[in-house]
């Protein structure tokens, strides 16, 4: 009965199925491209530099001075990596210089990594556009960044000399050859960041054994808070050392995302509030109209309750469509998109800010397919909820008298 | 003409009355119709408030409407890709109005040093009494005092970069960067003031020093590495900019904010695009309860259609009329929606806060305070686009109403 009821006006019916799936296919678009850039954009940002979890001294995150250092931290690492079985640990020491070439003189960050097992947590080794990575072992060896190379004026096999001051305050200086130039599209590394071997840093800022952080990258994002329990439980309650999650690391990434969600809640929640009123509107008209019918009905015994359910069940018909038809419809968009990729004018510039590709991929996934739909139903179940109990207050007589 | 405003008469009658028929339907269209373009005009002037203050902050930190340098500086900001100082043509272009500010600026990487720390700056030789319009540093100052002439021998230090640097007021530090030959240039400096900027990154990295001062320590006296304009709004600099690259003297690079920065220059463009797409999308999820609504309407009243056109009235005025009563309908809503949109963002003029996520803002360059900001242009853009596309949606059901048979309207029920 209730679906014979959805057609008795075609039109209004299809105009409300209409606005949901419309709602429904926009959701699911706008809710996939959502989802796949912040996986984009965690994942550049991570994959690039920072990785998922750090081991540091617990006063170096806000304060990364060169004191704040852990012990012995190559093996350190070694023991991680043993005991989690996890080879993507990486240490690093990291100290200020001032590098000159033969014409120019710039300060810039200097890392002492293991090249053996810094290729495992950052993608930065794999961004060397000229000449190679370090070696693992090989002292007097420096990689730097494209535009840092470019305002020094060196290239592949030419010679910097860096001063800075080491551990214990002493004078730190050394002379290196640029071996390899990255270019990682991230303005901040390509301008001020070089590497060098950890022995080697270790050897000339006096560092005697010690780093600055572990570096741990996850086989996947979803696995980082297993991996920090296990972390967790292995350094037991050392108080030299704090397990650092990436959302301490880059406090910036989790909040964009938090602030972007946020803008978009509103729009999809104004959204669905409008198709809830033209949901509301089609069965408010559709009980008034038959509000003799439903007189009848009434004297013949039956009980507003269960023309309540009718009305009810009549929404849910017309939802149930309108949510097929809208995921239906957000799917196709969502498999064109995932082989051809979004973009728009000038997409490029922001997606440079947020280390994000010049296409961005929608992210098809139970979630970013449903939540939306799932929104519009019960928005529009709830606006059927009025003109349903409405139907409580009907007197048959009266009713039937109604025009 | 008198026949016309008869007619005009008739059917606004015609649709008013009509109108409120159904008293019941048309408020909850009414209501559909208010909170959209509440949450037009709403959404746009939060969205318009972040990008302005990115704009100014971005356009504050590069700084200047439009710069003056060397066409190598901004790729390879060194000492050796300096300009000479404003002189001749140019100097008389920028002095030719009032109201506009200018200055001679320096600008090199250079590493500070206090006893315990070393850092990477950016330090700036500046003009302190043009520095109030250019950056409005002077108001930032949190402790001791701003640069007060050209050769003052003090630096002014962010608050951040003190506490990195574990360095205080009245503290010495030593600056080092390269003159023109790559030979060091080193000296001494008093922190004479510390500074408070709204984003992090520029308290720990730009360093103040007045202008002759560096000067003499880069060895470049009469040169610098940027001149700086600021106009007096910076939605409209091309005049400026024409005016300018003109008197500028051969080998050097006159460019506007809006090529310096480009992510700016994108967000600045892409927000008209943003506020259209967004007030076309709610004016789409409006239009199905709209052409539903006029469709009912027409549908109810099929006998009186016929019985008012077999009575002579023709098929035209019929569209005429229901595309007022549907005009109506969108002018009460749009009234409604105005309001609410007027009333809710009055409250919010003082600023959102949004510091739980500041660091996400400061990644998209913004602040952590929002000022709405409500522009005539976008009030007017959605109220355009909702009038403009609901007459166009309603064409079909008020035509199709006008269509009718006479003859069988009569006869349906």
């Amino acid at each position: 009965m209730a679906w014979r009821n959805l057609w008795r006006h075609w039109r209004r019916t299809w105009l409300t199925v209409g606005a949901m799936i419309f709602s429904n296919g926009l959701l699911i678009f706008a809710m996939s491209l959502q989802f796949g850039s912040y996986d984009m954009m965690i994942d550049n940002s991570l994959q690039a530099y920072s990785g998922h979890l750090q081991l540091q001294h617990p006063r170096y995150l806000d304060d990364p001075k060169m004191r704040y250092a852990i012990d012995d931290i190559a093996a350190t690492a070694a023991r991680l990596r043993r005991e989690l079985g996890l080879a993507s640990i990486s240490p690093r020491a990291a100290g200020f210089a001032l590098a000159s070439s033969e014409e120019r003189s710039y300060g810039l960050q200097i890392i002492g990594v293991d090249p053996a097992h810094e290729p495992l947590v950052s993608t930065l080794p794999g961004l060397v556009k000229q000449g190679r990575y370090l070696e693992p072992g090989a002292a007097g060896e420096i990689i730097i960044g494209a535009a840092l190379a470019r305002n020094l004026k060196v290239k592949p096999g030419d010679e910097l000399t860096f001063i800075g001051s080491g551990f214990d305050d002493s004078f730190a200086a050394g002379v290196v050859r640029v071996v390899g130039i990255f270019e990682s599209g991230i303005a901040d590394l390509d301008r001020a960041l070089a590497q060098v071997d950890l022995a080697y840093f270790q050897e000339v800022f006096a560092m005697q054994g010690r780093g600055h952080s572990l570096t741990v990258r996850a086989q996947h994002i979803d696995d980082v808070e297993t991996l920090q329990a296990r972390i967790a439980a292995l350094l037991g309650s050392n108080e030299s050392i704090l397990l650092r999650h990436w959302d301490e690391l880059q406090p910036g990434l989790r909040q964009a995302i938090q602030a972007d969600m946020a803008s978009n809640s509103f729009m999809y929640i104004v959204l669905i509030v409008l198709v809830a009123f033209s949901v509301l509107n089609t069965q408010l008209m559709s009980v008034l109209e038959r509000t003799r019918e439903f007189g009848t009905m009434m004297a013949l015994g039956l009980q507003p309750g269960r023309l309540s359910r009718l009305v009810m069940l009549e929404t849910a018909l017309m939802t149930a469509l309108g949510l097929v038809l809208g995921i239906f419809v957000g799917l196709i968009i969502n498999l064109y998109l995932s082989r051809v990729g979004f973009s728009y004018p000038g997409m490029d510039e922001v997606a440079l800010k947020f280390n994000l590709p010049e296409r961005i991929y929608p992210a098809i996934s139970m979630a970013s397919m449903t939540l939306g739909p799932t929104a519009v139903a019960v928005g529009s179940l709830l606006a059927t909820l009025y003109p349903a109990l409405r139907l409580y207050l009907l007197t048959p007589i009266e009713a039937m008298r109604a025009v | 003409m008198a026949r016309f405003s008869l007619h005009f008469k008739t059917i606004l009658t015609l649709s008013w009355r009509n109108l409120w028929r159904n008293r019941r339907r048309t408020a909850i269209m009414l209501g559909a119709i208010s909170v959209g373009v509440w949450a037009m005009i709403f959404m746009t002037a939060l969205m318009r408030g972040m990008v302005d203050d990115m704009l100014n902050q971005g356009i504050r930190n590069l700084p200047g409407h439009i710069q003056i340098q060397h066409p190598e500086f901004l790729d390879d900001p060194n000492v050796v890709n300096s300009i000479d100082e404003a002189h001749g043509d140019l100097l008389a272009a920028l002095k030719d109005d009032g109201g506009r500010v200018w200055a001679n600026r320096i600008r090199v990487p250079a590493v500070i040093a206090s006893e315990r720390e070393s850092r990477g700056v950016n330090l700036v030789g500046i003009e302190p009494l043009s520095e109030t319009h250019i950056t409005g540093l002077p108001g930032q100052i949190a402790a001791g005092r701003f640069l007060e002439s050209n050769d003052d021998k003090g630096l002014v230090i962010g608050a951040k970069l003190a506490e990195r640097l574990e360095t205080r007021l009245g503290k010495r530090v030593v600056v080092m960067s390269q003159d023109p030959d790559n030979n060091i240039a080193e000296r001494g400096f008093r922190v004479v003031g510390i500074y408070r900027a709204e984003l992090a990154a520029q308290e720990e990295f730009n360093v103040y020093a007045a202008r002759e001062t560096l000067q003499k320590l880069l060895k470049i006296e009469g040169r610098v590495s940027q001149i700086v304009l600021v106009d007096d709004d910076y939605r409209d600099v091309e005049a400026l900019y024409q005016r300018i690259a003109q008197a500028a003297p051969e080998g050097v690079e006159v460019k506007p904010w809006y090529e310096i920065d480009t992510y700016l220059a994108v967000m600045f463009n892409m927000m008209d695009g943003f506020v259209l797409v967004w007030v076309v999308i709610i004016f789409l999820a409006l239009s199905f309860g709209l052409v539903n609504t006029l469709v009912m309407a027409v549908f109810e009243r099929i006998r009186e259609i016929g019985l008012i056109q077999a009575l002579g009235m023709r098929p035209s005025l019929i569209v005429y009329q229901i595309l007022l009563e549907s005009l109506l309908l969108l002018l009460i809503g749009l009234f409604i929606g105005n309001l609410l949109a007027l009333i809710t963002i009055k409250p919010l003029e003082d600023g959102l806060d949004v510091s739980i996520v500041a660091e996400g803002m400061a990644m998209m360059g913004a602040g952590s305070v929002i000022y709405p900001s409500l522009t005539l242009y976008d009030v007017v853009l959605a109220n355009v686009v909702v009038v403009l596309l609901g007459i166009l949606t309603s064409i079909l059901p008020a035509w199709r109403a006008s269509q009718l048979d006479p003859v069988r309207a009569l006869n349906t029920h």
